[in-house]
């Protein structure tokens, strides 16, 4: 009997001893935390895609909270909902931003872009890409191996089995940057979501010479500059022999879209066009 | 018992099927594509314009730095253009375009053929015209050979370590050049002796070569200082740090140079290059191409001017084989496939291989078991297993932990592995992003 006392009482002690001594610590080492930082978080969308360019949901609350203002504080995952959360929360004001999609600008489907080689390698695009320019004779293009698709963490882009090129899943797509970042070839591209989802895009990133990249691929930019001469908002320029639309001064009046030769600048969820304007219309169902 | 390098190593079968060819010119190209950037370190500076007239030999592309070489001419006519063509880094780089019309060289050349063997010259005035003629390591890595002479101040350099092994299998190019040039070779050793200041020459040659063996000894008998070694076969004897390791039983420091254990390795080739650009003022625009594989008609060792395309090569070597499957540039454990048999010959082209369909294509991927083949067979002591995981979730710092730097990429790893996992693909990769982050962290 005595030996089950002994012990109890000694536990107790040791219990009671022990609970002093945490107590103790705990009130001289103790972490005073900014309350509004959890408030913060619950605002995100938790999905600690790493878009915001901090490591995590937590990681970009406790910067808000820290920021003097949210100037360049964005979570593109939540959009411009999260970020007046966030700011009604701070008692700051979050400037509103245009939501934005990732883009592939890349068209060289198996049919347009003919391989040249085979490639038996890791089905990684990293490897691909430090190994040689790809399997086709177009160096820029997409190697259709998937880092993107590995990349992304909302589930928002596949590959395209028929065409080999990634699609944007548009409902998904948060424009976190993840499949920018991963892509070797640097081909897609953060754009303003635009106007019910309407988008003009030239869907190419080559920047060879007009004969060459058209032998590589029936629908590369060949840098003719048709289509800044039809632009009426200065909106196009051809750099380094390759067209590029600046999303902004973008009017989406679809002029370029049907005086490119090669067919390599897409529209995107615009309604079909009367009869005699056929052919764009049909460029829209290979696109993304 | 005969040297080697303790540590690691894999003895593939050697498949030398054009040694004993003598070294054999082809008739001269129509046309030439040279690459302006042939070596390690910065890409040269094109100073030809369209429309030039070059004569061989002639300078058409400047360096742009301390590492980097001068790029001459290989043959003789004009310059059609310069512009962006597929070459053997499967990527399409800048090349100078000329049109070959007759064979006249420029009047600096010594083109007699008896050997010079006045080697009295100052050390500098040899770095200089290793330099200017544009000679870089001819053993696949084309380091500028110039820089390699320049020991580094408060370094002493006691030995110059000659690499006449050649460990990669097929290859048979330096064998050549070692039975047909050995008094030219020890005079090129001379020279880069006296300009590193060495004391002694070393030469190794692996065992499976005793005709070079016996031929080297008893010509450097004539000079002072050099001595011929016997080395066992094992692959990468090539490799510098285990070349020094078996001569000198000397280990150079991870991420040390030879030089940090008094050392200067230059490949037997270079020696050679560094003769001929020294005593007949001739700089490097052609090298020997060993052309080879199991079905090719006529395995041979080809003097090849640079910017030949390689299908000229092999059809010397007795035309495309009908099963072809893969062309390799270099040896077959580090060298790399082409996409197209028109890539030019650059200065790092050691050998054009030519593999049957059958055994071109990679071997069927199983999961990793951690046998630990791979980390037996490293000849630096990494676990390529470890790297490949790492390389492929991206532990840089890791990485960096494990030496991964070190890996010369020589491909004992993937050679061996049973399961055929890509090991060498995901480990060069891991390496160029360190180096990339390494380098945004230094500026």
């Amino acid at each position: 009997m005595d030996i089950i006392l002994n012990t109890l009482i000694a536990l107790s002690v040791l219990g009671v001893v022990l609970a002093v001594i945490l107590y103790v610590v705990a009130q001289k080492f103790k972490v005073v935390e900014d309350p509004r930082i959890d408030e913060a978080e619950a605002m995100t969308p938790g999905a600690n895609c790493g878009g915001c360019g901090y490591p995590g949901c937590r990681g970009f609350a406790e910067a808000c909270v820290k920021a003097d203002s949210l100037d360049g504080m964005f979570c593109p995952a939540g959009g411009n909902d999260v970020m007046k959360g966030i700011a009604n929360v701070l008692g700051m004001t979050a400037e509103e931003k245009e939501p934005q999609i990732a883009v592939v600008r890349c068209n060289g489907t198996h049919d347009r872009r003919r391989k040249t080689s085979d490639y038996e390698g890791p089905s990684s695009c990293a490897v691909s890409a430090a190994l040689f320019g790809g399997d086709t004779d177009c160096a820029y293009g997409c190697l259709g191996l998937g880092d993107c698709v590995d990349a992304c963490t909302f589930d928002a882009i596949h590959i395209d089995e028929e065409s080999g090129l990634p699609i944007v899943d548009e409902e998904n797509c948060t424009a976190c940057g993840a499949c920018v970042t991963a892509c070797p070839k640097d081909i897609i591209e953060l754009r303003n979501k635009g106007k019910k989802s309407r988008r003009i895009y030239v869907s190419c990133v080559n920047k060879d010479k007009g004969a060459p990249a058209k032998r590589a691929c029936d629908s590369a930019c060949i840098g003719c500059g048709k289509c800044v001469k039809v632009c009426a908002f200065d909106a196009i320029v051809v750099e380094n022999l390759c067209a590029y639309i600046d999303s902004d001064k973008c009017k989406l009046c679809r002029k370029c879209v049907s005086e490119c030769p090669t067919g390599a600048i897409l529209e995107l969820n615009f309604p079909p066009r009367k009869v005699k304007e056929e052919k764009p219309a049909e460029k829209t169902e290979v696109a993304n | 018992m005969l040297k080697t390098f303790p540590k690691g190593g894999v003895h593939p079968k050697e498949n030398k099927f054009s040694v004993g060819k003598p070294i054999e010119s082809i008739d001269l190209p129509k046309q030439v594509n040279i690459p302006i950037a042939q070596h390690i370190g910065a890409p040269s500076e094109s100073v030809v314009a369209k429309g030039d007239k070059v004569k061989v030999g002639q300078l058409i592309a400047k360096s742009t730095g301390f590492v980097s070489a001068n790029i001459h001419s290989s043959v003789s006519g004009t310059v059609i253009k310069i512009d962006k063509i597929l070459d053997t880094s499967g990527y399409k780089k800048t090349c100078v375009v000329i049109a070959v019309d007759g064979d006249e060289w420029m009047e600096t050349i010594d083109k007699s053929s008896g050997i010079n063997a006045n080697t009295d010259i100052s050390a500098d005035d040899i770095r200089k015209k290793v330099a200017e003629l544009g000679v870089v390591g001819l053993g696949g890595a084309t380091f500028p050979t110039h820089v390699k002479l320049s020991v580094p101040p408060g370094k002493t350099c006691q030995h110059l370590v000659i690499n006449a092994v050649e460990c990669e299998p097929y290859l048979t190019a330096d064998h050549q050049i070692m039975m047909e040039k050995a008094e030219e070779i020890m005079i090129g050793c001379k020279l880069i002796q006296k300009a590193i200041a060495a004391e002694k020459v070393l030469i190794g040659i692996e065992n499976n070569k005793p005709d070079a063996i016996k031929h080297m000894t008893e010509v450097a008998k004539k000079f002072d200082n050099i001595e011929v070694q016997a080395l066992k076969v094992m692959y990468p004897q090539g490799g510098e740090k285990q070349l020094i390791k078996s001569i000198l039983n000397r280990e150079v420091p991870s991420g040390g140079l030879p030089i940090d254990v008094g050392c200067v390795v230059q490949n037997v080739g270079t020696a050679f290059a560094v003769y001929e650009a020294v005593q007949k003022n001739k700089p490097l625009f052609e090298r020997v191409v060993t052309v080879t594989g199991k079905s090719v008609k006529k395995p041979s060792n080809i003097l090849a001017r640079i910017g030949t395309p390689i299908n000229l090569l092999i059809d010397a070597a007795g035309g495309l084989p009908e099963d072809t499957g893969k062309i390799v540039n270099g040896g077959p454990m580090m060298g790399k496939a082409v996409n197209t048999d028109t890539v030019p010959v650059t200065k790092g082209t050691s050998g054009v291989l030519i593999f049957p369909e059958e055994s071109a294509s990679r071997p069927e991927q199983y999961n990793c078991i951690r046998c630990g083949r791979c980390a037996s067979v490293c000849p630096m002591g990494l676990e390529p297993f470890q790297l490949k995981n790492m390389s492929k979730v991206k532990m840089y710092e890791e990485l960096q932990k494990e030496r991964v730097l070190d890996c010369m990429e020589c491909g004992s790893c993937v050679y061996t592995c049973p399961a055929g996992v890509p090991l060498l693909d995901y480990i060069r990769l891991g390496k160029a992003n360190l180096n990339k982050i390494l380098r945004s962290k230094k500026s």
